[in-house]
């Protein structure tokens, strides 16, 4: 294929080589025509690699990390190179399982008798819970599309939900203040109600899998400017992590062992579960921090459950803590630069990308980049599940696409008319879901960088979307009171 | 009219009396002695002055008494389940977006379906056509009679050009041009200065509606864009109709209510 193209186009011609994200060198170095596309390079790189079969790859130039997206000679467009020097293209393996668009919906469930604030597909993809300001979490069944189990007893609004990474638990939050753990297949109330937040509770994290396979621990982030690790297995709080001056509104209990939180007094604290106090406090933000993502945030909420893989077909079938150790270590190593990377989204219309932080505890923590860009403040940053992409929602009705590794924009995706509330990553990182204010979702590709359809329906606007886990179903809930399942 | 403050000027130079606050404070104790003899005795104009300015007094300290008594009180703590839910990432944010969110129920989609509308002026009074318009004399002898002048509110489009005075029949005076209107939302009961986009009828006759005529009871179409409605299908609105309230011509503004 390649050598066509050669005689198409005369001495257009430039020096390759082939290099992974870790830094390793693929092959000798190739003299390749310019107008090369990126389907000619996979082809070249399976037969560097001696793949038995072609496997999908992104390719990026090394030193701007910008995409080939159509042909080599566009990408280098903005880069100058010498004819002399090589070329080093990063290739990004891209993952052999395709998760097929949703397009359609499948089923409008009602039930709710109040604005659904917040859903979540279980990590076994077995089932789905949604939050309601009825006071009401209810249960449905997503393969047959039916309401499952309706638990009642929060006295106010139920915020956030959270699935155990074992599936086997659901915890949720109230405005009031209390969360409580429930058994989502017989819909009871394990233990007691955990309370102790004088308010309402904004963001709830399950311990990751690999560091307990018990699943008894969990953190929540309140208004009330304190964080708490709840033992679920005793009814107890376990510590109270005080130090921030204002709300807390996002937390992450990273594969590290560390707990990151965000707030609204401009902080992030690193904080030590073991101890239960601040191993680093940054401030780098000009206002509130809304949201955070880390780039393990994807296996992480796979927790017990295997990551979406061609080779077997999904199984949901659980994993020892072994095994899901090493997979998290692999997840993180083939992430770019191999180390963990956590990105905040704050008022101040900015993105911040950080690295390290739970290792590298050098007193002072410098950001890898700011990311700027909106127009108003962001509301959701998401990173893709492999890493490369990482996407943010703001107010300003834009999601904005930018470079995992260096932070680079690359893309704002339009459409919306509304603000954008959420967004979700398909779970092989070629399609993007966002929820709005405008009562749609739209699905974005990455691929093409255009609409890949949009998903109206709703009559109010959408608060919370969900894209479970083995890719086969998403779910979009609002203002109007309707849970929607999304299908291909 | 004093030209300065002679009295705290003489008190600064001067100082007070020895027995000032002695005296100060007899009068204040027998200010309540000297109040009940006054409602007793006055009569005519005076006591209707006296009694007026004690009633308000009387209100006054009412009004402070339970100020203190409500600062004392324990308030019961309102576990009711408020309606309105909104996630947690709107949850400090409520102030400033509330008064542009306008609901989309599905009454309301019901009623755009039918195209009908409760207009909140169900009937109006008919305006005559002379009472509309003013008969404009014209020619060398002032004696043709066939121009009119429009004597109401009007809303002329954007690119509109006179007509020449030759064959311009009917005069839509600048003065009574309007391009805006202030718009209430009967939901949110809050009101929006919104451009006016076309008038859709005017219930006194077809002729006004082609004319542009804004009285009292007319349908006008409003630009809502910037109220962030928004369709099923995630387009914004941006025309709605609204009816008017006011008397334009009168009040020399359109008030209006949006048809939800």
């Amino acid at each position: 294929m390649a050598s066509t193209d050669v005689a198409m186009d005369k001495g257009e011609t430039t020096i390759i080589q082939f290099q992974s994200a870790e830094g390793e060198k693929a092959g000798p170095s190739l003299d390749i025509p310019l107008s090369s596309t990126p389907e000619q390079l996979t082809s070249l790189l399976n037969e560097l690699l001696e793949n038995d079969e072609p496997l999908p790859y992104a390719f990026f130039l090394s030193d701007s990390r910008e995409e080939v997206t159509k042909s080599l000679k566009l990408a280098m467009k903005s880069v100058s190179v010498g004819k002399e020097k090589i070329l080093s293209i990063t290739f990004q393996p891209q993952s052999l399982f395709r998760v097929r668009s949703v397009t359609r919906c499948t089923s409008s469930l009602p039930g709710h008798e109040e604005a659904i604030l917040t859903s979540a597909f279980s990590p076994d993809s077995k089932s789905l819970a949604t939050g309601s300001g009825d006071t009401t979490v209810r249960c449905w069944n997503p393969e047959s599309q039916l309401p499952d189990k309706t638990l009642r007893g929060h006295k106010q609004w139920v915020l956030a939900i959270c699935f155990s990474p074992d599936a086997l638990r659901l915890a949720t939050a109230s405005m009031d203040g209390s969360v409580r753990v429930w058994d989502p297949t017989l819909g009871e109330i394990i233990g007691k109600p955990l309370l102790g937040h004088k308010k309402w509770v904004t963001s709830l994290f399950w311990q990751p899998y690999h560091l307990s396979t018990k699943c008894t621990h969990l953190v929540s982030a309140s208004k009330d400017n304190t964080l708490r690790i709840w033992n679920t297995a005793a009814s107890t709080c376990y510590k109270v992590l005080a130090g921030h001056s204002a709300a807390v509104t996002c937390v992450r209990w990273s594969g590290e062992n560390v707990i990151y939180s965000a707030s609204q007094d401009r902080t992030i604290k690193v904080w030590d579960p073991q101890t239960g106090l601040v191993v680093r406090n940054i401030s780098a933000h000009g206002h509130w921090i809304n949201t955070m993502t880390l780039n393990t945030d994807y296996v992480l909420g796979c927790g017990a459950f295997p990551m979406l893989d061609e080779a077997t077909g999904y199984i949901a079938k659980k994993l020892d803590a072994v095994v899901a150790s090493r997979r998290y270590e692999d997840v993180k190593r083939k992430m770019v630069g191999g180390k963990e990377r956590l990105i905040t989204g704050s008022d101040d219309f900015t993105l911040i990308m950080w690295e390290d932080l739970a290792n590298n505890l050098s007193k002072h923590a410098k950001p890898v980049t700011r990311m700027t860009g909106h127009q108003q403040l962001v509301n959701d940053v998401r990173y893709s599940p492999d890493g490369v992409y990482i996407a943010s929602a703001s107010f300003d009705k834009s999601v904005r696409l930018w470079d995992g590794a260096s932070g680079k924009f690359l893309f704002t995706f339009r459409g919306h008319v509304g603000a954008v509330y959420r967004i979700v990553w398909s779970a092989d990182a070629r399609l993007l879901l966002s929820a709005s204010k405008d009562s749609t979702c739209k699905v974005w590709e990455m691929r093409t960088r255009k609409l890949k359809s949009d998903l109206p329906g709703h009559s109010d606007e959408v608060y919370t979307v969900d894209w479970s886990i083995d890719g086969k179903r998403a779910v979009s809930a609002g203002k109007d009171k309707v849970v929607k399942i999304w299908h291909h | 009219m004093p030209q300065g403050e002679y009295m705290e000027l003489h008190r600064k130079r001067y100082g007070v009396r020895m027995d000032q606050h002695e005296r100060e404070r007899k009068r204040d104790a027998r200010a309540g002695r000297r109040r009940s003899e006054q409602a007793r005795t006055l009569t005519g104009i005076k006591a209707k002055i006296y009694n007026k300015q004690r009633f308000k007094e009387k209100a006054a300290m009412k009004k402070a008494i339970n100020m203190h008594f409500e600062k004392d009180k324990t308030a019961k703590v309102d576990d009711k389940v408020r309606d309105g839910a909104v996630p947690a990432y709107l949850l400090d944010r409520e102030q400033q977006t509330r008064s542009k969110v306008l609901s989309n129920t599905l009454k309301q989609k019901r009623k755009e379906k039918a195209g009908k509308w409760d207009v909140p002026l169900p009937k109006v009074r008919a305006i005559a056509e002379d009472e509309m318009f003013k008969v404009v004399k014209t020619g060398k002898r002032q004696k043709k009679q066939w121009k009119r002048m429009v004597t109401k509110v009007t809303y002329v489009g954007e690119g509109f050009t006179r007509k020449p005075p030759k064959y311009e029949r009917f005069i839509r005076p600048m003065g009574l041009r309007f391009k805006k209107a202030h718009v209430t939302h009967p939901e949110l009961k809050t009101t929006f200065c919104l451009d006016i986009i076309g008038v859709k009828k005017n219930p006194s006759s077809q002729m006004f509606t082609s004319l542009g005529v804004i009285t009292r009871g007319t349908v006008i179409e409003v630009n809502v864009s910037e109220l962030g409605l928004v369709t099923n299908s995630g387009k914004v609105v941006w025309g709605k109709y609204a009816q008017v309230t006011n008397n334009p011509e009168n009040d020399g503004c359109i008030n209006a209510v949006l048809c939800v």
